[in-house]
């Protein structure tokens, strides 16, 4: 593994060998001193072409704890029409030694550019482009699923994938990188996986992935769920016509006071509700339920910092780096191309 | 001058791929074929071609190609475009007119005009704007293009689409005036909006902005109608969806006067090539699937897709070397167009030569109202030809092309069938595959001097 540009194309072992090392790093966030030698001498930067400073001071700790020095770029509102190219800062940042770059950029594909062109060497994680994948973030969902789907089958968290388990995934899933990503590494760790949306924010070929998908949140919750989670509602989306208002949506879609209540009728006490952040109060999750003992959002922050700093250790030390690049399928190299 | 004075004599070239023939070109036209030919052989001043193995074609005649020129140089000109045109086959090409100015009024298009005469490699027709500035609100003045020294009888907002039914249904009427055809870009515009690559389950995955198949459907749909109520002529550009095809085919057995043309590209690409990100494959319309590929090829078989266009879409490399989102979108054609029929067309036993002759030459030619492109092969024709070694193989380098252009899709791989030799009015600007020189007009009024 040269890059982590993906959870789509991430085999079962890199996946639970990425979430294994996480563990281990989890135990340094409890130490007294919160601190690895491991990547002493290495430079990370952390490339944000949109605003995330939720994911940006992640990787910021996970790169910290593991002696890396980090540079933080915030390259918003850079483009071809209102300055710097992507080539151009990649080949600037390559000049000065970068040995990773953590990359938020809000067009899909981009780190996956960085990673196939030449314009520079190091190692590049994706940490959201687009409407395409989150991959960092489903590590951290499926982290922390895993801790909790292990502690009741009475099995310890190392070396296991989430057989079984049932995943509802409701939301924006048209324009969610968390749920694509999600989508296929709960795949990969054989969780079964449903998507709850309404029909205009579901993509057109979504048939095709390997979930089921559902209109209704209600029938999804009686069927059983063992984690519930919810993403992000743009209120702009409104204005697109997606959904005819906020009310209406947050009424079908939205988990409520109702659907809290409605876990504990159906018997479903160890279902936990799940939340990538930043929350919507009141639209697409209720203040109760986001802050009830079955919320995990908190648990999500913290175990995002112990599967960055995995990421980050695996890409970076030791003698994966020789591996030959992940991505050789297209064609020609763009030298040749462009 | 002396080009278009000088006599070849094509020795043995298999016509549209029919038995091997001798061809006599003299003073522009084609002389003689066949033994009336051949006896022309010891003659002084005949330079004699040896055409073994190779077929002789109509000069191939582009209904949709992007020159730049004037406005974005930086991309390529009527010089460097005509070359790729003539290198690839080409005698005519109908240039674009999404320049800048745009080409929408006589002045402009008398301008390309001129610029193609002086560079002589092939006929440029210019395309007049069906718009003022492509804006897609006032009709441009069709009647002044149409009666200009370019003699424009195709227009198109290409690039953007007549969206417009009033203004749509307007201009079709209006150049049934002048014999004219208005060649849609069908892109409903309201559903794609940010639109970045083909809507289906590669598009769900990417998290790329959807083209739907129906953006393009429902304006063919109605622009067929139209048409038919209004009684004139429409030309659908770069038809890139089984559904098209389909609407198009009911379109013409209801008798409709509609011609539809499909690029090289979609008859081959498609958009499982987009999980690279690499933007040499975005374009518009956008690679669909391989459903959409065989449905294109079986309708230019069949003939309800009448033609072969390029939309040669040659870009400066800043606009290709970026994030997806921000790439510009188009593909270059011109070098390789005769390859990717052959190879699509030819070698899957869809077509034969006769049938390549049709949608690379008589057909467009016919579209465009080009006289003297797409004729026969026989005596006292003019002597646009195009010879190819069909046999031949080679491995597509873009910077190796004469298009300014690098954005070739086709980049590394290997594609069937060369051209040996174009002969634009008799005078051969190809030879053993490499220019040779442009044609000289003789009439002076391409010269630059007096336009």
């Amino acid at each position: 593994m040269k890059h982590l540009l993906s959870t789509e194309n991430l085999s079962i072992q890199d996946a639970i060998g990425i979430l294994d090392t996480a563990e281990e790093m989890a135990t340094v966030g409890d130490r007294e001193v919160k601190k690895l030698p491991a990547l002493r001498g290495r430079t990370v930067v952390n490339l944000f072409f949109e605003d995330s400073t939720r994911t940006r001071i992640s990787f910021e700790a996970a790169a910290k704890r593991l002696s890396a020095d980090v540079i933080n770029f915030a390259a918003k509102g850079s483009s071809v029409s209102k300055g710097e190219s992507l080539k151009d800062t990649a080949q600037t940042l390559a000049a000065m030694g970068a040995d990773a770059v953590v990359i938020r950029h809000w067009a899909s594909g981009a780190p996956h550019r960085l990673a196939a062109t030449d314009w520079i060497d190091a190692a590049i994680i994706n940490a959201g482009d687009g409407t395409h994948e989150h991959p960092t973030q489903a590590l951290l969902d499926a982290f922390t699923m895993r801790r909790h789907w292990s502690k009741l089958n009475g099995t310890a968290s190392t070396g296991s994938a989430l057989k079984g388990m049932r995943v509802a995934i409701a939301g924006d899933v048209l324009h969610s990188r968390v749920a694509r990503s999600n989508v296929w590494l709960l795949r990969t760790l054989g969780a079964d996986v449903t998507l709850v949306a309404p029909p205009t924010l579901l993509p057109i070929g979504v048939e095709s992935w390997p979930c089921k998908v559902s209109y209704d949140l209600d029938s999804t919750l009686e069927a059983g769920v063992d984690a519930m989670m919810m993403l992000r509602v743009q209120g702009e989306r409104m204005n697109a016509s997606f959904f005819p208002s906020t009310r209406e949506y947050s009424r079908r879609w939205g988990f409520d006071d109702t659907r809290l209540k409605a876990l504990d009728e159906l018997g479903l006490k160890d279902t936990i509700i799940m939340h990538p952040g930043p929350m919507n109060r009141g639209l697409e999750i209720s203040s109760s339920a986001a802050d009830s003992p079955r919320s995990t959002v908190l648990d999500q922050v913290r175990n995002g910092v112990s599967v960055r700093m995995a990421a980050l250790y695996l890409l970076l030390s030791g003698d994966s780096r020789e591996a030959a690049p992940s991505l050789s399928s297209a064609p020609s190299s763009s030298k040749e191309n462009n | 001058m002396a080009a278009a004075n000088g006599s070849y004599l094509i020795r043995g070239a298999a016509i549209l791929g029919g038995a091997a023939q001798d061809l006599l070109i003299r003073e522009g036209l084609i002389a003689e074929v066949g033994s009336a030919a051949s006896g022309s052989a010891g003659s002084s001043g005949v330079k004699v071609i040896d055409a073994e193995g190779l077929v002789a074609l109509p000069g191939m005649v582009d209904v949709h190609t992007h020159l730049r020129e004037p406005g974005r140089e930086d991309a390529e000109t009527v010089e460097t475009g005509t070359r790729a045109a003539a290198l690839g086959g080409y005698t005519a090409v109908h240039a674009m007119a999404n320049s800048n100015p745009v080409a929408d009024t006589a002045g402009v298009v008398e301008q390309v005009y001129s610029l193609g005469r002086d560079a002589g490699w092939v006929d440029v027709r210019p395309v007049g704007a069906v718009t003022v500035g492509l804006a897609g609100e006032q009709l441009a003045e069709l009647g002044a293009m149409a009666d200009s020294r370019a003699r424009v009888r195709m227009f198109s907002d290409d690039g953007i689409c007549v969206h417009d039914p009033v203004l749509m249904r307007r201009a079709l009427e209006y150049v049934k005036a002048f014999d004219g055809v208005v060649a849609q870009h069908a892109q409903e515009p309201r559903l794609t909006v940010g639109a970045q690559m083909n809507e289906g389950a590669v598009s769900a995955v990417l998290g790329l902005t959807g083209w739907p198949a129906v953006a393009e459907e429902s304006i063919i749909a109605r622009d067929v109608l139209l048409t038919q109520h209004v009684g004139s002529r429409l030309h659908v550009c770069h038809v890139s969806t089984a559904g098209s095809v389909e609407i198009i085919r009911w379109a013409k057995a209801r008798g409709i006067n509609v011609t539809a043309e499909v690029t090289p590209h979609h008859l081959w690409l498609t958009d499982e090539l987009v999980r690279s990100y690499d933007p040499v494959y975005k374009v518009n319309p956008p690679l669909r699937t391989d459903e959409d590929v065989q449905a294109l090829r079986a309708g230019l078989a069949d003939g309800t897709i009448d033609v072969v266009g390029t939309d040669h879409a040659p870009h400066p490399s800043e606009h290709k070397e970026c994030e997806w989102a921000q790439a510009a979108m188009g593909m270059t054609g011109l070098e390789t167009a005769l390859s990717v029929v052959q190879q699509t067309m030819v070698e899957t036993g869809l077509m034969d030569w006769e049938a390549f002759a049709r949608v690379t030459s008589t057909s467009p030619a016919a579209i465009g109202r080009l006289e003297d492109q797409g004729r026969p092969l026989r005596a006292g024709e003019p002597a646009n030809i195009v010879l190819v070694d069909p046999a031949a193989r080679w491995r597509v380098d873009p910077s190796a092309m004469a298009t300014m252009g690098r954005n070739s899709p086709f980049a590394g791989r290997e594609l069937p069938g060369r051209v040996v030799a174009t002969f634009f009015k008799g005078h051969p600007t190809v030879l053993d595959g490499q220019l040779n020189t442009p044609y000289q007009y003789t009439d002076g009024a391409g010269a630059g001097s007096g336009h």
